[in-house]
């Protein structure tokens, strides 16, 4: 029947599978695959949740109405409790265990749909604690390294922290306590993680909260920032630039749209009459139940290209006059999938499948519909991380592709060779591009700092050098979140376009670097200095905040920049009505 | 037992019967902290403001010892685990405002006072408040929390550990502490925030991995914390008036005890966890038993937010009545200092929020007989405002009133005075009742016998005459003691009128100022009129003649005649201070005058007639032979003026003490005193607030500590006694009050019919000096100019007659 948990044990060897029939299924865990080692001892309820003890020995196993403790070995149920013993008869209702948690002292957390968090002794089968934390249901549960720490999130967005606190200083006797309440979210919280410095909740809200703990934090940086997150710090949009068209792309399928355009000009402000309405060209649904992982569309617009986790298509796109006709490319040559990026060349010419291992597939885009597999680049050292940010270079001549392990790899496409490598830096690469003139590859980083590394001299640029040495703004470092998009001006080679969800920002290479005591926004304060005092006030980085949640901006040929916003109200509008709660005072 | 400290007092009350069982005096300043012996559970440790530490054997009322500490003493904590040290919050030497916790060492000599100066400092930067500082489990460390600081000092390791939270939240509200307790078992601290937070902190030995738990129920400050004896539970109040129990940490379980009367100022467990007990800003302790079912309720006069029906006397019951709980009437005997019974006038649910316009009680009124009641209630919104006349009939098979008529919008707008007819011999149905308003009417309201067969009571009241005069607004109104006239006040104008015709008999005016007060003269005086201005000026009219008797400058405040004699006492308010005068309306010249009664404003006073007439021995005090009078000051404190000397007093203590008692909470007070108590099972603990004034001269007090037999005659004692309020006088601070005031005059007693006989003319041949020499011991020179005044208005007044 159907899978409602799955849960593997410490050292990795072996997976349980819990069942809609209330079997718990053993699978030993082979390279590759996986192999059905037994059944375990088999009661009625479907089996929601699924714990190992960290020895291995023992599953803790949640249904509706009680939890069960197995025996790995024998495959017996060596324990049944019922979770909702104490409730008088005739108020029974179904209690469900949502989330179970084996700790290596022998006790089992469960957690359930009246609110509770409890804690059981396996051996005995005896109520230890039991904490109400909410009049909904708690969903989600998660236990630090340590287990001295447990975080669990509620169906009314609400995440708790229990700690296993000293009862009196220096005696052994300790009890949980529940301590930190949070509300970061607006529905159910569905799922907690617990690291070491943090806790981690998402849920139906579409957000992603990291909160930290400060007690755990050493010093005042990155870390001890609360983060929030809504959007995917992925490229869900590509644009094509010389036939104004966008391609977006949704879990299911993906949109392509022409864009919309005006004569006339008009000052700062003003909001332009479209003389030609943005159109919506085609609508492509991938098939079967696979969520579609990238995509991506030349800059000519003719190939639209997408993966999901076990295929990858490749269309072709006909114009003729206003209507869009499309064909799917037939005999794709078979790769090594799944792809992470996909990156089209700046002719059009050629398609760059970023894959596992480090390995990046070059496809020949050939007329009027085939392609042709060309090459793999690899690193020279080999990798086991996959490949998840690509650029190339305008010219066609370079392509830097950024694996997990954070190393910039830069191959030489003349001669699909393996340039160089960008020295590593501690951080995630958020984004990165070639300029087009240049060949200067610009590198931003998860903790918002900036890099410039010139490709033919194999070295970062003296600009960048001054950077590191003045350091950046502290507003810039203190942003939330990542640069998503890197882009260039034709016009301007000084000028690098920049944006993350909350702000477009152009940096000017050639004016000079803000100090900490000069304000990092100051475009509307310049606007009302006379020339001269703003010509002194001008700094590098140019900051435009008026976007709601900016998705993808790009510059398109023609002094246009094509900026996607997705309100966070629309996505809200579509979300379930989250559990009503009276609020005192309303 | 119950203990508390009350002003310059410990009071003892049994838990059981709510009865006071004794108090203990001999602090000299307010009781600041209460504390059990922690190694004798029959001693208690007392602190007060003037520097003492007084230890007491309460079973049987004993002081057993005091120790001098020479700082005023703000709070007290006794611990188990220090055997001969106690600790005390003292203002910091040099520095205003800053307190900190300090150990001083009782030293075990035999002697009865001795000297403790041993002190050590523990905390620095304490809160004087007593709820600021809490001692944890076994005295192993103790919390202190000041503005957005809780710092936590451990004895053993001598570690100080300082947490802070931020002065505000994300969601506008202030996170500053106002209250901590420890747990009894656990290492668990929990504080109460300003913005109805508690929080508990625990693992709070590290400074960095400290944690803590919220717990929030309440939208405004929580006033105290108490852990139930075991920890399992913890108690909370605040001014919502709401007792929350909250059980084992946890926020989704938790129970209320609602509708406690007014905000809740302390909450204290008895040491076998069997009882709580929480103080109440109105004046009140309330016992609870520990299922929360409320027990008992300790009160004397409830402390109203605001007195606004003035001090009316119920002729059936001879109680005071006046403003208690919000919407409430109360009824307070003045010999039990006992609350009688409280009226709910308004019927409608008090809700604690600010910025929440209620309705209020603002004017009462009584027939003659108490058979009547008429209650005025006012709700201001911002621009309508809503009143509602009630007239309430008392029924004597419930022995309470009950609604007879209610009469929504009786005038447009505020109504400013209301009286019954006084008529003790006629019949129900001559019964009228005159409101006087805001929009220039006065309306006369009368009963009608309901014809109707089916309406369930015959009697109902409805409006018969409106009158006005020149579109003024009414302000007073007054029947004279007979009923035939009455006399409306409109701005500067008295008008008369008769009370059968309603035509306008006659006016009377004293420009320019506005008539501020009105009444007429009572039995031998009834043809005269009095009125007070607010320019100053004190008129008596004669009725008759239609013309002004005489007059005075005095800025009188309140008027208020004597029901059972010609006297009118008037209070004025010249130069921060209150002073009486108390005269008849047939001789302009006061028979008594009391300077500087007190320092605040006398907002009310009234006469309550006594049971039985007084023997007054001093013709000065003649005119309170029948009558007592009490005033009710800005702060609420009800004083009295008193002639009993200190042997009566002796005698009649307990009598005497009620009404000392009556002394409601005045914010400086609010000190609490804290205490444990253990005693052959009856065990409880309280705290009560207020405002007493002892004499402390010695030899009034070797008057009263003697009992009454072995005293020496009383004549012989009188100059001893006056002596000593001559000195004790000097002594007194600025800030002191004489509540009540002794005199003593020399002179033989005088027949009280005699003094009637004497006539105008007679009195006016004393020589004013003389009689100005007689109190001139006391009396300043502004006084003396101040009679010398009156005075010369007499003769004035004379000449022209």
């Amino acid at each position: 029947g159907p899978i409602w948990s799955m849960v593997a044990n410490g050292g990795g060897t072996r997976l349980a599978i819990g069942c809609e029939d209330g079997s718990v299924k053993l699978f030993q865990v082979v390279p590759g695959g996986i192999q059905f080692e037994k059944n375990l001892d088999r009661q009625k309820g479907r089996v929601l949740c699924l714990s190992w003890h960290p020895s291995g020995t023992h599953i803790a196993a949640g249904s509706i109405d009680f939890l069960r403790v197995l025996d790995v070995r024998s495959g017996r149920t060596v324990q049944r409790i019922m979770v909702n013993y104490h409730v008088p008869k005739p108020k029974k209702r179904e209690c469900v265990v949502w989330s179970i948690a084996f700790l290596s002292s022998g006790t089992v957390v469960s957690s359930d749909s009246f609110g509770r968090v409890q804690f059981w002794d396996w051996e005995r089968g005896t109520l230890l604690e039991s904490h109400t934390v909410s009049t909904s249901a708690v969903l989600s549960l998660a236990v630090s390294e340590k287990e001295d720490s447990i975080v669990v999130g509620t169906s009314a967005g609400a995440t708790y922290q229990f700690q296993l606190l000293p009862v009196k200083t220096g005696s052994q006797d300790k009890r949980w306590v529940r301590t930190k309440p949070f509300q970061h979210h607006t529905h159910d919280v569905r799922a907690v993680a617990h690291s070491p410095t943090a806790l981690i909740s998402g849920g139906l809200d579409a957000q992603l909260v990291i909160r930290p703990l400060m007690e755990k934090v050493q010093r005042k940086g990155y870390e001890a920032a609360l983060r929030k997150f809504t959007f995917p710090h992925r490229r869900l949009v590509s644009c094509a630039r010389k036939a104004r068209l966008l391609l977006f792309q949704f879990s299911q399928h993906l949109e392509l749209w022409r864009l919309g355009s005006t004569n006339e000009t008009g000052k700062d402000g003003e909001v332009l009459p479209v003389c030609r309405m943005p159109e919506h060209l085609l609508q492509l649904k991938s098939k079967g139940p696979e969520h579609i992982y990238c995509s991506c569309v030349s800059p000519c617009g003719s190939w639209i290209a997408y993966c999901t986790a076990s295929r990858f298509h490749l269309y072709r796109v006909q114009h003729e006059g206003d209507s869009v006709s499309i064909k799917k490319v037939p005999s794709v040559p078979k790769l090594l999938l799944p792809a992470y990026q996909l990156q089209c060349a700046s002719d059009s010419g050629r398609l760059f499948v970023a894959s596992d291992r480090g390995s990046v597939h070059v496809l020949q885009l050939l007329e009027p519909g085939g392609c042709k597999h060309l090459h793999t680049l690899r690193p020279p050292a080999g990798t086991a991380e996959a490949v998840y940010l690509l650029a190339s270079s305008a010219d066609g001549n370079w392509l830097a592709a950024v694996s997990g392990d954070w190393e910039i790899h830069i191959y030489s496409l003349k001669h699909f060779k393996h340039h160089c490598t960008v020295p590593t830096y501690s951080c995630a690469v958020t984004a990165l591009a070639i300029h087009p003139v240049t060949n200067n590859l610009v590198i931003a980083y998860s903790d918002q700092q900036l890099f410039e590394f010139s490709i033919p001299e194999k070295q970062y640029t003296a600009w960048s050098r001054t950077v590191q040495n003045c350091g950046l703004h502290k507003a810039w470092l203190e942003r939330d979140s990542p640069i998503t998009h890197i882009a260039f001006n034709p016009k301007n080679p000084s000028h690098i376009l920049l944006h993350d969800v909350y702000m477009f920002c152009v940096l000017d290479k050639s004016l000079p670097l803000p100090d900490d005591s000069a304000p990092l926004m100051n475009q509307s304060a310049l606007k009302q200095l006379p020339e001269t005092a703003r010509q002194r006030q001008l700094h590098a980085f140019k900051i435009c905040k008026k976007f709601q949640p900016l998705l993808f901006a790009d510059l398109l040929e023609g002094n246009c920049l094509v900026a996607v916003e997705r309100p966070v109200m629309d996505i809200n509008a579509q979300l379930p009505p989250p559990v009503q709660q009276k609020k005192f005072g309303t | 037992y119950l203990l508390c400290a009350s002003g310059d007092f410990v009071k003892m009350y049994s838990a059981a019967t709510e009865e006071l069982v004794r108090a203990m005096r001999g602090h000299a300043d307010l009781v600041t902290g209460l504390q059990l012996n922690p190694h004798n559970r029959l001693q208690l440790y007392s602190s007060s403001l003037d520097g003492s530490i007084k230890l007491w054997d309460f079973t049987d009322g004993i002081l057993i010892k005091t120790f001098t500490v020479g700082y005023k003493l703000l709070a007290l904590y006794a611990l188990a685990s220090s055997e001969d040290s106690v600790f005390v919050i003292i203002p910091k030497s040099g520095e205003r405002d800053t307190f900190q916790l300090v150990s001083v060492k009782l030293t075990k000599t035999a002697g009865q006072d001795t000297e403790a100066k041993e002190l050590s400092v523990v905390l620095e930067g304490v809160d004087a408040s007593p709820k600021c500082t809490a001692f944890g489990r076994e005295g192993e460390y103790v919390a202190s929390v000041k503005e957005v600081h809780l710092q936590i000092y451990f004895f053993k390791r001598k570690q100080l550990n300082r947490f802070s939270v931020s002065a505000t939240n994300t969601k506008g509200g202030n996170n500053l502490f106002t209250c901590v307790a420890c747990h009894p078992k656990e290492d668990c601290i929990a504080t109460g925030h300003g913005d109805g937070k508690i929080r508990l902190w625990r693992n709070f030995h590290h400074n960095k991995e400290y944690t803590f738990s919220t717990l929030h129920w309440h939208h405004d400050i929580v006033m105290d914390l108490a852990f139930s004896i075991e920890g399992t539970s913890l108690l909370s109040g605040g001014v919502e008036s709401v007792l929350v129990q909250w059980h084992n940490g946890s926020d989704c379980k938790k129970d209320f005890l609602p509708r406690l009367g007014s905000a809740i100022e302390y909450i204290s467990i008895s040491s076998d966890g069997t009882l709580y007990c929480t103080s109440h800003t109105d004046n009140r302790i309330t016992i609870i038993n520990s299922n929360l079912r409320f027990s008992k309720s300790i009160q004397g006069l409830i402390k109203a937010r605001d007195v606004k029906t003035g001090l009316v006397v119920d002729p059936r019951t001879k109680a005071l009545v006046l403003n208690g709980e919000p919407g409430h009437l109360q009824f307070y005997c003045l010999q039990s200092d006992k609350q009688l019974y409280s009226l709910d006038i308004v019927q409608q649910e008090y809700i604690h929020q600010a910025g929440l316009n209620q309705a209020d009680l603002v004017k009462v009124a009584f027939s003659a007989q108490g058979k009547w009641l008429a209650t005025v209630e006012e709700r201001e919104e911002e621009t309508d405002l809503e009143l509602q006349l009630k007239l309430w009939f008392f029924d004597e098979e419930t022995q309470s009133f009950k609604l007879n008529t209610r009469i929504s919008m009786p005038h447009e707008d505020h109504i400013t005075a209301m009286c019954f007819r006084d008529m003790d011999e006629l019949e129900d149905d001559s019964l009228i009742l005159v409101t006087a308003g805001r929009d220039c009417l006065f309306k006369v309201w009368v009963m009608l016998e309901d014809t109707d067969p089916e309406a369930q009571q015959s009697l109902s009241w409805s409006c018969d005459f409106v009158g006005s005069y020149h579109n003024y607004q009414a302000t007073n109104c007054c029947f004279s003691e007979d009923g035939s006239v009455l006399a409306v006040s409109f701005e500067e104008t008295v008008t008369v009128w008769d009370s059968s015709t309603w035509d306008l008999k006659c006016t009377f005016c004293h420009p320019p100022g506005k008539i501020r007060n009105i009444c007429f003269g009572r039995l031998t005086c009834s043809k005269y009129l009095i009125g007070a201005t607010d320019h100053g000026f004190l008129c008596c009219w004669n009725l008759l003649s239609c013309a002004l008797e005489w007059s005075a400058h005095l800025n009188v405040v309140v008027l208020q005649p004597d029901p059972l004699s010609e006297h009118i006492a008037a209070v004025s308010w010249l130069s921060k201070e209150s002073s009486l005068f108390v005269f008849k309306p047939n001789e302009p010249r006061p028979i008594c005058i009391q300077r500087n009664l007190c320092k605040e404003k006398i907002r009310f006073a009234a006469f309550v007639p006594r049971d039985v007439p007084e023997t007054i021995g001093s013709e000065k005090y003649l005119w309170l032979r029948r009558s007592q009078l009490y005033f009710l000051t800005d702060t609420q404190e009800l004083m009295t003026f008193s002639t009993k000397s200190p042997e009566e007093r002796l005698t009649l203590s307990s009598k005497q003490l009620a009404v000392e008692e009556s002394l409601p909470v005045t914010p400086f007070s609010l000190l609490l005193g804290k205490h444990r108590q253990q005693s052959q099972g009856d065990i409880d603990h309280g705290k009560v607030v207020r405002n007493h004034h002892e004499q402390d001269s010695p030899a009034v007090k070797e008057l009263l500590h003697t009992p009454a037999h072995v005293l020496p005659s009383a004549s012989f004692l009188c100059p001893i006694f006056i002596n000593s309020l001559l000195i004790s006088k000097e002594k007194k601070s600025a800030e002191e009050v004489a509540d009540e005031v002794e005199m003593e005059s020399e002179k033989a007693e005088d027949d009280s019919d005699e003094e009637k006989d004497v006539t105008e003319m007679e009195q006016e041949d004393i020589k004013p000096m003389e009689l100005v020499g007689e109190i001139t011991h006391k009396l300043s020179k502004s006084e003396e100019k101040e009679l010398r005044k009156i005075r010369k208005m007499d003769y004035s007044w004379i000449s022209a007659f």
